[in-house]
């Protein structure tokens, strides 16, 4: 079975930190993550870029809305998510908007990864 | 990390909100400040022990008010005991709380904090420098480092900055859509003097004005998250996370500048560039172009290209253009210029600056590229007294220095050179 851990913080805390704060909190995770990475279980890690550079489908209307800033609604839980290469944010909107046709509903948040290791489980 | 630094990193974050909040039950910067100063002693005590509270802004509020209250009254010995009801009671300032944090609250109260520290009755210095003082939480001492002066200097900077602001009319009702839209311009002005006055930072002050980027970029991120669909607040943190990404590549190990065209474009950080130019991408979604999106767009250009001779100069010309229609300037067509000689030529470049002579007769920089571009035409005499020109008027040895060795390349009849803004 592969498992998802979704990492949630205070944003405005994490982007307070200094730079050797934050080296110093991705050294200790590294420690953990090259175990896992010999051992042949670490699959994809993300770091996300902040909120505010996040961006919202609602496909709960039709067209679907497109609104600035993250999901903030509660009533609906996080269920899966993609990682998809794209030129720029309208490219990842229209790719959005496709799956949205798809599966109507919901709302996708369009988020910029900041750094991405591809892994190997479950290869 | 220990937990002395998550906490350190916690009051930082919470801070604005809570001076903010602070203010607005006091109206007086000095109260706002010792209350919140007082409620971080105690969380430093309590936090370790208790574990963090679920949200460290309105826990610092709430202390911070109650200790402020409990002074103000003991030191006034007219009034009647206090309320221990009202004092010092956690559970009920948590139950207080529940009522009270809405984002729209929280979010005026910043905003007239960043507001009342940037009030146009100050003058810039004054502005920036109570603002790191008050919102950022920077030590007199970092503030008096960043600006090259003495720290007894700034204390009485930001004294007479805080007794003109305690003068002025304070806006303290709820702002209106339209007031809390210019508010959001004059802060966004002020967020954008604290980041030039660090990014034009000499080689050997690069250290000492780092932090006022830092600062600029997280009030920037703060403005963002409290108003996420401004595309001009989009823009302002976009320029500033696009150009601090170049500062590794600025200055040579000897302190001397190095041009864009010459910098080692591998020393870019590349997280910075991500993020600034996701924020760009989002901003142009709204098709409501204004400065900080424009210039944010040319440093966009710049971060695109790995290159120097991969740089879309045509597309910076015409983002020049816009800027130049936005918020007309002799230095907005002078830096037009530079992107003029890329796509049409010195001689074209040289025409467009030449009718800002008069303007631009004490600007470093004008003589510099005029310089620069009559040297690309072979026209040495004249770019030497234009060199010699920029030299005198240099604000700082490292410009002085920088313009020389273009000199000497004139006098040694050395190849055209290509200059553009660092």
């Amino acid at each position: 079975m592969l498992y998802a851990i979704l990492c949630y913080h205070d944003e405005a805390t994490v982007c307070a930190w200094t730079k050797e704060q934050d080296a110093a909190v991705m050294g200790k995770l590294k420690v953990v993550q090259d175990r896992l990475i010999k051992e042949g279980r670490l699959g994809p890690v993300a770091r996300l870029l902040p909120t505010t550079a996040a961006t919202t489908l609602r496909k709960d209307s039709d067209p679907p809305l497109v609104i600035d800033g993250p999901f903030a609604e509660t009533k609906e839980q996080l269920l899966g998510f993609y990682v998809i290469e794209c030129a720029a944010l309208d490219d990842a909107l229209d790719i959005a908007r496709d799956l949205g046709r798809a599966n109507p509903g919901g709302s996708y948040e369009i988020r910029p990864i900041g750094l991405f290791m591809p892994g190997s489980a479950g290869a | 990390m220990s937990d002395i630094g998550w906490i350190d990193a916690s009051l930082t974050s919470a801070r604005p909100q809570a001076i903010g909040a602070l203010l607005r039950y006091f109206r007086d910067l000095d109260t706002a400040e010792e209350a919140f100063q007082e409620a971080c002693l105690r969380a430093l005590k309590s936090w370790p022990q208790n574990g963090p509270p679920r949200d460290p802004a309105a826990w610092l509020i709430m202390v911070g008010r109650n200790l402020a209250i409990d002074q103000r009254r003991r030191s006034n010995k007219q009034e009647a005991l206090p309320d221990e009801e009202a004092i010092s009671d956690l559970g009920d300032a948590e139950a207080d709380l529940a009522e009270r944090i809405d984002g729209q609250h929280y979010r005026d109260d910043i905003l007239r904090l960043l507001f009342i520290c940037g009030h146009p009755d100050l003058p810039a210095t004054q502005q920036i420098a109570l603002a790191l003082r008050i919102v950022s939480g920077l030590t007199v001492k970092q503030i008096a480092r960043a600006f090259l002066v003495g720290e007894s200097a700034m204390e009485q900077r930001i004294t007479r900055a805080k007794s003109r602001v305690a003068a002025a009319d304070l806006p303290f009702e709820a702002p209106g859509a339209v007031e809390r839209s210019e508010r959001l311009a004059a802060v966004a002005a002020m967020i954008y003097l604290i980041f030039n006055e660090g990014y034009s930072a000499n080689a050997g002050e690069v250290d000492a004005r780092a932090p006022l980027c830092e600062e600029a970029i997280r009030l920037a991120r703060l403005l963002l998250r409290l108003f996420p669909a401004e595309p001009e607040i989009m823009g302002l943190t976009a320029l500033f996370l696009l150009q601090n990404a170049r500062t590794p590549a600025r200055f040579a190990a000897d302190g001397s500048i190095v041009l864009l065209d010459d910098q080692d474009r591998t020393l870019w950080n590349s997280g910075l560039i991500a993020e600034g130019l996701a924020l760009i991408d989002k901003a142009m979604r709204h098709r409501r172009p204004g400065a900080y999106q424009v210039q944010a767009a040319i440093a966009a250009l710049h971060a695109r290209a790995a290159r120097p001779h991969d740089t879309d100069w045509a597309g910076i010309d015409a983002l020049y253009a816009t800027l130049e229609r936005l918020q007309p300037s002799p230095v907005v067509t002078l830096n037009r210029a530079v992107a003029v000689s890329k796509t049409r030529g010195a001689e074209a470049a040289l025409a467009m600056i030449e009718p800002l002579a008069e303007r631009l007769s004490g600007y470093f920089y004008f003589h510099g590229l005029k310089g620069g571009l009559l040297t690309q035409l072979g026209r040495k005499q004249e770019a030497r007294v234009a060199f010699d020109r920029a030299i005198a008027l240099a604000n700082t040895a490292t410009e002085a220095a920088h313009i020389r060795m273009h000199l000497d390349r004139v006098l040694r009849d050395s190849a055209p050179e290509h200059d553009a803004l660092g």
